[in-house]
């Protein structure tokens, strides 16, 4: 059939069952992406014939001898392959003034979404864009890109470097390039929670057209590996196989298909004949340590964070400790307030799934090209794995679309490199959004059990937590998280007496990783809430019950030990932080609709700005024919590293950040980077970047002193010259000079958030509204603020999914009952408020130019907030998230019964 | 998405081109359900809209709406100022889950056919008294009230080889005055309950109450019930077991917001006189 993409005639045979969606990909339209490849996200919005539509969903024989329009082609007809169109369409103008994204991958179907609504539609945004969801923005930039309320971003927020190519669909991310001669790799999946593969026949599979080769646990290499990765790779247990005959939950993997089609590969899946042996499964993490437990792993190694202290072979990790005396702390205390609080299980959502590309270099080079926070780390695992030196391995990212700690794992590169190394063909992986739910990881369910004593005066004398960490089948990230969500939750108060019980247990459950905040969301939830009923308890204002404990600056920052550590008070804004929600939450809040319940609630976090124990960087700087070229290691993921790394260069240099050409995400780039997490783009990763700039800025000044005759201390950068008074030396006349900085994430600072809501709650039917939204952040010198304000917006927006909607609910048999964005609800723009964003207005002494981090902070006081307005308007204490109607309408309606009950009696 | 499986599609242009159905055939209408799963053991999509059908018609008998007519075309649907019950159809169309962009593909056949206890085009024509033209494999046609072609999720009175031609709407169920109640656990999300209370110039009273249930529910009633009489009649219609149980509401939330829902659609009704 005969088609027009763009204006460019394209002659095409679609297979019987495709849609338009692969189709134009596969005609090299990668503006077209995939997020959901079932109508839910909007990504993949195109026009046909001028009418918007979800290319996943239209079937491609239906565009025969019509005109697509992709986001490619929206300001003017192109060819595949073609730049940044000289002259955007005033919607993609608008995307890139308003900095209306982060990651990017949301944003060709947003402005393909957004240049077809009419004014009517435009008036109704929420019903509008319900068929579009972001997990990064948190959409508020979206809308004013949309109705034109953006503003210009001004000298201090440059925005994004990639912003054109980004809102064109031009920018490159893991899958959006030609592999000619590939091999599609497909995953069969374990039906079972807990089996043993008794055999796997393969050759009705391998009889297949296009069926190239199986792979199974034969064909592995007999090595265990975790796909969590840390700079010490022994933090986590080595547990996990890249094929296993033991199958620990429903979804891994059992074995692999690779074929010359998609379509071949997943039909050689269908076709392979598996014996299991099915075992008993252990679903529930509260039945985990009994005694006749059925057991996910014999008995094992270890990982070395928080590694589990009691023989039974479901622990995955422990942590214990205690300061002062908690027993006498409670004793002495007016009022002490418990509860146990429930985090569900979440997803990331990031919306460029896990993908992976390899193939070998002309020198022989495995390369793997890798949706990835942790290109480094990954590398020198692969090499592990496959015995291969580091300089036999390259690992590259593109832009990366979305990772939110999911990408701080290797989850597809140790197949696609077996793959590769089996078939010494090029092989691609892309998961579906389905196997992201199902196979993937999730944030780690937590129960959490918490114990406040205070005076009367409102001093905390004791504090005790009692956390279960549910793992899943493998032990990824058990012990960081667990470590990490028991530190700074509790570290933030000044109290003599504290002590915390932890355990990560294993179950036949899909396993759990690293989610942004890494523990910390469901902590603070627990004692924040507690916190709030404390407050209440002593009849005192919550932010005064805060103030009257927060740590500040001189007080030892302590969870469980009083060894000494790295983290400083590099600055200190957390008072400012409760002053200006306070200060918010005072004035009345908004209209409520009539018979609305209306109240107001608070909760603050703390933060390490770095991952403890080493988080390294390293950047380069090269000055060659008088431009600047900056490698670093670090990914952009939306996290917005790719436009503060300029920026810092330029403040050096005393440049322009568009003067800075960088490259990141590469192995090839720099020496080491330990990787785009822990909110390290900027702390770490920018520190390496500054330090090279510093230095290569003396060099510069030295060599324009020597020929000047003058002391460097005289000369100063000038855009594309040393000056020095009248004089100058262009940057040209330099020659090449190159300098490197690196940074080791220590020591380390803190940073702070506050959020408060006043809410509206429907009594009856648990709907809950949120009448104004306000956060403040401590993140020291704003960079950027633009972008953090970004960075905040988008935190809160995936924590009110987590607070309000999202749950990947396990059924009985051990299978994910929502594999789906339409089972599992992402917040769209219709469920996200507008958030205030106000910053402290502090200097960090720490981090790069003052700055701190502010990337996975703003998620963690969310739900506890929430939780709290929730009980002001209604008396409920709810402790288990999400707070979805249906699960909150009694706890609601009894307490306000109760309250009645209590008026007339 | 790719749909491997389908080996062959069939675009008939006339009722006589259509093939013998059998077993792995799928009616393909706007496809934005079909193409939003995997289709195990589907191997031939037949194209429905290739037959050219009228979108919809409007008559002195009521509104005939063909099964491929679009959300969006009948969105945009003029109906006389006579039809007083004309804004359910925006406001059903509204209820759907889908997007704008997917009412440009997503049919009114295809809603009713899927069965899902939150389609709301079964909520609009069940509660207007829709009767659905059916074709049959032998070349025959039969029709059957919509209250009765939605059996439960996903299963309806089809049998195999049939296809829905039409939806008819009549002009009486039109005249009615008509008040509408929608609740989904987020704000545009996917409905937990939805109901349609109708009253008669003749002050006779209906009820509908959709996606709070496996199937349609539809109480007629003479005149305005009181509050208590028309939770009685609920209770009466809804067993237990038809409350529906899935990620989108609790069945004893439905069941009480169904309640809540329903009470404030006749007290609407009540007021302003028949």
């Amino acid at each position: 059939m005969r088609l027009t993409v763009n204006g460019h005639a394209h002659e095409a045979a679609p297979r019987p069952g495709q849609c338009l969606r692969t189709l134009l990909r596969e005609l090299g339209w990668f503006g077209v992406k995939k997020g959901c490849d079932a109508g839910d996200c909007g990504a993949c919005t195109v026009h046909l014939d001028g009418e918007p539509l979800h290319a996943c969903l239209v079937p491609a024989f239906r565009a025969a001898g019509r005109a697509v329009t992709t986001v490619e082609g929206l300001a003017g007809p192109c060819a595949p392959g073609d730049g940044v169109p000289d002259r955007l369409h005033p919607v993609q103008a608008a995307f890139v003034a308003g900095q209306g994204f982060q990651c990017g991958f949301c944003t060709p179907g947003m402005v393909m979404t957004a240049a077809a609504l009419d004014r009517g539609r435009v008036r109704d945004l929420p019903a509008a864009l319900k068929g579009n969801l972001c997990r990064c923005t948190g959409y508020r930039a979206i809308a004013d890109a949309i109705t034109g309320e953006a503003a210009p971003s001004c000298a201090h927020s440059p925005p994004a470097p990639d912003g054109g190519a980004i809102v064109s669909g031009r920018a490159r991310y893991t899958l959006d390039r030609d592999l000619p001669g590939a091999l599609h790799l497909k995953v069969l999946r374990s039906p079972h929670p807990h089996a043993r593969v008794r055999s796997i026949d393969a050759t009705a599979a391998l009889a297949l057209p296009g069926v190239v080769r199986v792979l199974t646990h034969a064909d592995a290499p007999d090595r265990l590996f975790s796909t969590g990765r840390h700079e010490n790779p022994a933090d986590d247990a080595a547990d996990t196989r890249v094929l296993d005959p033991v199958l620990r939950f429903v979804g891994q993997r059992v074995a692999a298909v690779l074929a010359e089609s998609e379509a071949a590969a997943e039909a050689g899946c269908r076709a392979l004949i598996v014996d299991y042996e099915a075992l008993p499964a252990c679903l529930d993490p509260e039945l985990a340590l009994a005694r006749e437990a059925p057991l996910v792993h014999g008995a094992r190694q270890t990982g070395e964070d928080a590694p589990p202290l009691h023989p039974h072979p479901n622990l995955a990790a422990e942590a214990h400790g205690e300061v002062g005396d908690v027993a006498a702390g409670f004793a002495e205390a007016d009022v002490v307030t418990e509860g146990t609080y429930r985090a569900q299980r979440i997803q990331h959502a990031h919306l460029e799934t896990h993908a992976a590309m390899g193939w070998r270099d002309p020198d022989g080079r495995l390369v793997i090209r890798s949706s990835t926070q942790v290109p480094f780390l990954t590398r020198d695992a692969l090499c592990t794995l496959f015995d291969l030196p580091r300089e036999g391995v390259r690992v590259e990212c593109g832009r990366v679309g979305g990772g939110f700690g999911a990408k701080q794992e290797m989850l597809t590169e140790d197949l696609v490199a077996l793959a590769v190394l089996a078939t010494g063909r090029p092989v691609r992986w892309e998961l579906t959004r389905t196997e992201q739910f199902t196979a993937a990881t999730t944030r780690h369910p937590m129960r959490v059990r918490v114990r406040l004593g205070a005076r009367a005066d409102g001093t905390l004398t004791a504090i005790a937590l009692d956390v279960l960490s549910n793992t899943g089948a493998y032990g990824n990230h058990a012990g960081g998280v667990l470590h990490h969500g028991c530190n700074e939750v509790i570290a933030v108060y000044r109290c003599p007496n504290k002590r915390v019980d932890g355990a990560a247990v294993h179950t036949h459950t899909l396993p759990a990783g690293a989610f942004r905040g890494y523990g910390l969301s469901q902590t603070v939830f627990a004692v924040e809430s507690a916190m709030d009923d404390l407050a209440r308890a002593l009849d005192l204002d919550p932010f005064e019950l805060r103030r009257r404990n927060v740590v500040r600056p001189g007080d030892p920052m302590v969870s469980t030990s009083l060894e000494p550590h790295d983290v400083r008070y590099g600055s200190y804004g957390l008072d400012q932080c409760l002053d200006a929600v306070a200060q918010a939450l005072a004035e009345p809040p908004p209209a409520a609709p009539p018979g609305w319940r209306t109240g107001s609630g608070m909760a603050l976090a703390m933060i390490d700005t770095i991952p403890p124990r080493g988080h390294f960087a390293e950047a380069r700087i090269a000055l060659r024919d008088g431009r600047y070229f900056l490698s670093v290691g670090t990914v952009e993921f939306g996290n917005g590293t790719a436009t503060v790394h300029g920026q810092i260069a330029a403040e050096v240099l005393g440049t322009a950040p568009d003067r800075i050409a960088l490259r990141q995400g590469d192995t090839d780039a720099v020496g080491h980077d330990t990787g785009a997490y822990g909110s390290t783009g900027i702390v770490v990763a920018g520190q390496a970047t500054l330090r090279a700039c510093e230095a290569l800025a003396a060099m510069l000044k030295q060599g324009a002193a020597a020929r000047l005759g003058l002391d460097p201390q005289a000369c100063r950068l000038d855009g594309d010259a040393v000056a020095a008074g009248a004089a100058r030396v262009p940057l040209a006349e330099l020659g090449t000079l190159e300098a490197v900085g690196r940074a080791d994430g220590s020591p380390r600072s803190v940073a702070f958030n506050v959020q408060g809501f006043q809410v509206a709650v429907r009594p009856g039917t648990g709907e809950v509204r949120i009448l104004r939204s306000v956060h403040a952040a401590d993140a020291g010198r704003v960079m950027n603020p633009v972008q953090c304000r970004g960075q905040i917006e988008g935190g809160v927006a995936q924590a009110l999914g987590a607070a309000l909607y999202e749950d990947l609910r396990i059924d009985a048999e051990g299978r994910v009952a929502t594999p789906s964005f339409r089972t599992y609800h992402v917040p769209a723009l219709a469920d996200v408020p507008r958030t205030e964003v106000v910053f402290a207005d502090t200097h960090d002494s720490v981090g790069p130019l003052g700055a701190k981090s502010m990337s996975e902070s703003p998620f963690n006081p969310v739900a506890a907030a929430l939780g709290n307005a929730i009980r002001d308007a209604t008396g409920a204490r709810l402790t288990a998230t999400p707070f979805a109607p249906d699960r909150i309408y009694r706890p609601i309606n009894d307490a306000l019964d109760r309250s009645e009950g209590e008026r007339w009696t | 998405m790719d749909l491997d499986g389908i080996t062959e599609v069939v675009a008939p242009r006339a009722r006589a081109g259509l093939p013998a159905w059998r077993p792995g055939d799928a009616w393909l209408a706007g496809g934005t359900w079909l193409f939003s799963e995997p289709q195990e053991g589907i191997g031939r999509l037949i194209d429905l809209p290739s037959l050219g059908w009228e979108p919809h018609a409007v008559t002195a008998e009521g509104v005939q709406i063909a099964a491929t007519c679009t959300i969006a075309a009948l969105d945009r649907l003029d109906l006389p100022a006579s039809f007083t019950a004309a804004p359910l159809i925006g406001r059903c169309c509204r209820a759907l889950l889908g997007s704008f962009k997917v009412w440009n593909a997503a049919t009114v056949g295809g809603n009713l056919c899927l069965a899902l206890p939150a389609g709301p085009m079964i909520a609009l024509a069940v509660a207007l008294d829709g009767t659905a033209l059916i074709w049959t494999p032998d070349g025959g046609e039969r029709t059957l009230p919509v209250r009765d072609l939605v059996l439960g999720p996903q299963a309806t009175a089809l049998a195999p080889g049939e296809i829905l031609r039409r939806i008819d709407l009549p002009a009486a169920a039109l005249r009615r005055r008509a008040a509408f109640r929608r609740l989904s656990l987020s704000p545009e999300g996917r409905s937990g309950a939805l109901v349609i209370a109708t009253r008669d110039p003749s002050g006779a009273f209906a009820v509908t109450v959709t996606a709070a249930t496996r199937r349609p529910v539809r109480i007629d009633l003479a005149g305005i019930p009181r509050a208590e009489e028309l939770r009685a009649a609920l209770a009466a219609a809804i067993p237990d077991r038809l409350w529906y149980d899935d990620v989108h509401g609790a069945p004893d939330w439905r069941r009480h917001v169904a309640g809540l829902l329903a009470e404030e659609a006749r007290a609407e009704l009540a007021g302003g006189g028949a």
